[in-house]
């Protein structure tokens, strides 16, 4: 009977220090996660790229394009930061962005551009149809601003996946790579 | 009998003065602070069913002002039927998102529940001042009762 009792306080000790985790992360959480959406695109590394994949890693998930001025540069830039200070828990992460602009960015020009922040960084593209499927799974916002450059005003923050596929958090635009750094081994160190 | 008057008001007055004064002393040097520091806003039941029967219904405001160390967690919750684009992102009947914010700025996030496309926060500074924390109660006041 007292081995029961114990039992299941340690399984209530552990469900609370689970949430405490969520509720330490620096990211906005989500309760209760829900399953991160499956996609298959095509991706930047010449093979089809399914999220499903990197099960077992941390993801961190981004919507972006090539040839945006403002954000992706800086939040690319700041992906590549959180991975280096990783260390050798970085084999442990996956870096996902997602292009919003299928039209410039094909596999090449998408593996060329995420090269220069990071080699491991995966991107995904394809066509508008399976992009806006994807999108609208992950309540992404993205639209093309009328003008000769062809940019795009699109959602601006990572997603924060876990290894068995959970959709656990959202890091908006601006965090610093400690931020990333932290609640990435907090998932990681999440069972 | 004027004369009478006057003194009557003087001594009504003391005490209101003192009074008035207690509540600043009190507003300028007690922290401020709530037992929690989440800003919810839900989404009721009912609400997509009402937005398709043509009723526009904004739950969130355009604008949300938070304070740092007062009230600096943003809460939502689903609790509609279906899933719904709430704030930055979607969420799932019954779910809730809560982000926490730790730097004082203005943020904008892509919104397409609002008309303008944008949903901004601003996070004020921590009133840690006396002065802060008066118009902190101030303004909170005021915005309270306009």
């Amino acid at each position: 009977m007292n081995r029961i009792l114990v039992l299941l306080a340690s399984l209530l000790m552990s469900a609370v220090s689970a949430r405490a985790d969520d509720a330490t992360l620096k990211a906005g959480v989500f309760d209760p996660p829900r399953a991160a959406p499956d996609f298959a695109l095509p991706g930047s590394n010449g093979t089809e790229l399914k999220l499903s994949a990197y099960r077992g890693k941390v993801v961190l998930l981004g919507f972006g394009f090539t040839s945006c001025a403002a954000v992706c540069p800086i939040t690319l830039g700041t992906l590549a930061q959180v991975h280096k200070k990783l260390g050798a828990q970085a084999n442990e992460l996956q870096v996902v962005y997602i292009t919003v602009d299928p039209e410039r960015d094909d596999e090449a020009r998408l593996k060329k551009y995420l090269t220069a922040f990071n080699p491991t960084f995966v991107g995904g593209t394809g066509t508008d149809a399976q992009l806006a499927a994807v999108r609208k799974d992950f309540g992404i916002a993205a639209e093309k601003v009328a003008g000769p450059d062809g940019s795009y005003t699109h959602s601006s923050f990572i997603y924060l996946i876990d290894r068995e596929g959970g959709l656990r958090a959202l890091m908006p635009f601006g965090h610093l790579a400690d931020d990333y750094v932290h609640d990435v081994r907090v998932l990681l160190a999440t069972p | 009998m004027k004369m009478a008057r006057l003194k009557m008001a003087g001594m009504l007055a003391i005490p209101f003065i003192a009074a008035v004064m207690g509540v600043v002393v009190w507003a300028a040097l007690t922290p401020v602070q709530f037992a929690s520091r989440e800003e919810v806003f839900e989404i009721p039941k009912g609400t997509w069913a009402r937005r398709m029967s043509g009723d526009k219904v904004e739950i969130l405001p355009s604008q949300i002002r938070l304070t740092l160390g007062v009230h600096d967690v943003l809460l939502l919750r689903n609790l509609d039927d279906v899933p719904q684009v709430f704030g930055p992102t979607i969420m799932m009947p019954g779910q809730s998102f809560r982000l926490p914010f730790e730097v004082a700025s203005s943020y904008s996030f892509a919104c397409t529940a609002h008309l303008s496309g944008q949903m901004i926060i601003v996070v004020d500074p921590q009133p840690l001042s006396p002065w802060a924390r008066l118009s902190w109660r101030t303004a909170t006041l005021w915005n309270a009762v306009t």
